[in-house]
């Protein structure tokens, strides 16, 4: 059946393949591309272990065919970080113990990175909704929630510090 | 699980979308937000030998107020409803659902159009626009047509629109002075489908109700309204015997099937509980002004 050329932005770099229409983003992520940060957890949509950022938004890649992020802007674990070191939410996990097994902490982190995109400064229950699709079996979650609350101010703080320097300059 | 072989088309005119529909008719189906869709044909129970994705068309993600009734555009993600502004002030009956239904990273995708088109009577909208007393717009080769909800669920997974033709639109007509609504859902987890959900909308004059629609989530084959519980309501002011009698009436026109989520009287007992919450807080947000 139908194959398919298509060209993506992955983690800032340009991606292009051949696919298949049945392909899935993530086994296309993790097999033609080769990164494997992105997991699988589950073949019911239900765990979140598999969420990158599709244009923008979190969504769980194992529900999306990759055909359909022909010219898509796709963010995964591994374009988290910078050449400056790790994402405030990397820290974060790191410094409060947001993980044990780390199978969920992909996921965690970039559905966590898309709620701070829209809300700064969410509230402890904001936090646990925002990510209510992603299932974690070993923390509990409240260490994750910390790990969040740790990014959400180091980011802020990073945000008034850039403003005072513009200010300054 | 992978899904099986299909041929894949995204349409970037609503016109070719419709020819497409009409060149393969049943074999095709419709890709919107996919969050129903894939994981049925990850799980083989759906095997479509074309998909028509629609998710390039322009044109149908709106929310507006227009001629007396609010309009949501097909390819409406469930985020945005639970974003907008208006939805939030005027709609709470619908702001409760949005925010109820799955789980954000599912919400990011899935559409109003595609939770009302798949005719899951585990879906949460179709109860809320039962009760809103919605209609939708349905655009086919000759042209659209407007449909009543209260004729759009035919069947478990079925509904009336025609092979050829495209959910485009939903209107929810603007709340009258006095009305109020609620959903109210009981799931097992967060991000799961009703164990058993009640959408109300009700309009009051003084303390008499009128207007009455109630829609019952995920306790029948087919998402229905419970209008035996309505009529218990109609021109009555609130009162105990009245809330008992609603909750009963409810109860007992429901359907549901036992399975994981709880046994058949269970799931009885709780409609009958969550009429009379989401009947209780309809009045009250009636009372409050805040629709
Ligand atoms: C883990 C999980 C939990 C969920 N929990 C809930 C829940 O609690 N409550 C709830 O309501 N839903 C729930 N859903 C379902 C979700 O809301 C779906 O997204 C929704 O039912 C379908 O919308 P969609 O846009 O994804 O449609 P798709 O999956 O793309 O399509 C569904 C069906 O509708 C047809 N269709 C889609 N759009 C149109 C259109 N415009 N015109 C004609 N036909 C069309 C398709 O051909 C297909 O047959 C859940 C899903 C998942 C994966
Ligand atoms: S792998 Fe579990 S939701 Fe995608
Ligand atoms: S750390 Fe093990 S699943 Fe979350």
């Amino acid at each position: 059946m139908s194959r398919h050329e298509i060209s993506l932005t992955v983690n800032g770099a340009e991606a292009k393949g051949e696919v298949e229409a049945r392909l899935l983003l993530v086994h296309f992520l993790r097999e033609d591309l080769d990164l494997t940060g992105t997991h699988i957890g589950c073949d019911t949509t239900s765990c979140g272990a598999c969420t990158v950022i599709l244009n923008g938004k979190a969504v769980k890649s194992c529900t999306v065919f990759a055909v359909q992020a022909d010219g898509a802007e796709v963010e995964t674990i591994e374009g988290v970080a910078t050449e400056e070191g790790l994402h405030p939410l990397q820290e974060g996990f790191w410094e409060k113990h947001g993980l044990q097994c780390g199978y969920c902490t992909p996921g965690m982190i970039l559905s966590a990175k898309h709620l701070l995109a829209k809300n700064p400064n969410p509230t402890e229950e904001e936090i646990r909704w925002g990510i209510s699709g992603n299932l974690c079996r070993c923390t509990g979650y409240n260490k994750i929630v910390e790990a969040i609350q740790y990014a959400a101010e180091k980011l802020r703080n990073a945000e008034t510090e850039e403003a005072r320097q513009e200010v300054s300059a | 699980m992978i899904p099986g072989a299909f041929d894949y088309h995204s349409p970037s005119t609503l016109e070719e979308a419709v020819a497409l529909l009409a060149r393969h008719g049943d074999e095709a189906k419709i890709l919107a937000g996919g969050q129903s869709l894939i994981p049925a044909m990850r799980f083989r129970l759906a095997a479509p030998e074309v998909l028509i994705d629609i998710n390039r068309l322009e044109g149908l993600q709106y929310i507006r107020e227009e001629n007396g009734y609010l309009a949501i555009g097909g390819l409406t993600r469930e985020s945005a409803l639970e974003e907008s502004p208006v939805v939030q002030q005027r709609y709470p009956l619908l702001a409760d659902t949005a925010r109820v239904i799955a789980d954000p990273l599912v919400r990011n995708l899935a559409t109003v159009g595609g939770n009302l088109a798949h005719a899951d009577p585990a879906n949460d909208h179709p109860a809320t626009m039962l009760a809103y007393g919605a209609s939708v717009v349905a655009q086919g080769p000759g042209g659209s047509r407007v449909l009543s909800i209260d004729d759009f669920f035919t069947d478990l997974f079925e509904n009336a629109l025609a092979s050829d033709e495209l959910l485009t639109e939903v209107r929810i007509p603007e709340p009258q002075p006095g009305s109020g609504g609620a959903y109210i859902k009981v799931e097992r987890k967060v991000g799961d489908y009703a164990i058993s959900a009640v959408a109300v909308q009700l309009r009051l004059h003084g303390e008499i109700c009128s207007d009455v629609r109630i829609g019952l989530t995920n306790v029948s084959a087919v998402p229905f309204r419970a209008t035996e519980a309505e009529s218990c309501l109609e021109g009555k002011a609130l009162s105990e015997e009245v809330l008992e009698a609603v909750g009963q009436a409810a109860a007992g026109q429901c359907d549901p099937s036992a399975d994981l989520r709880g046994s058949v009287e269970y799931k009885r007992d709780l409609t009958r509980v969550l009429t009379q919450r989401a009947v209780t807080q309809a009045i009250a947000r009636a009372k409050g002004g805040s629709q």
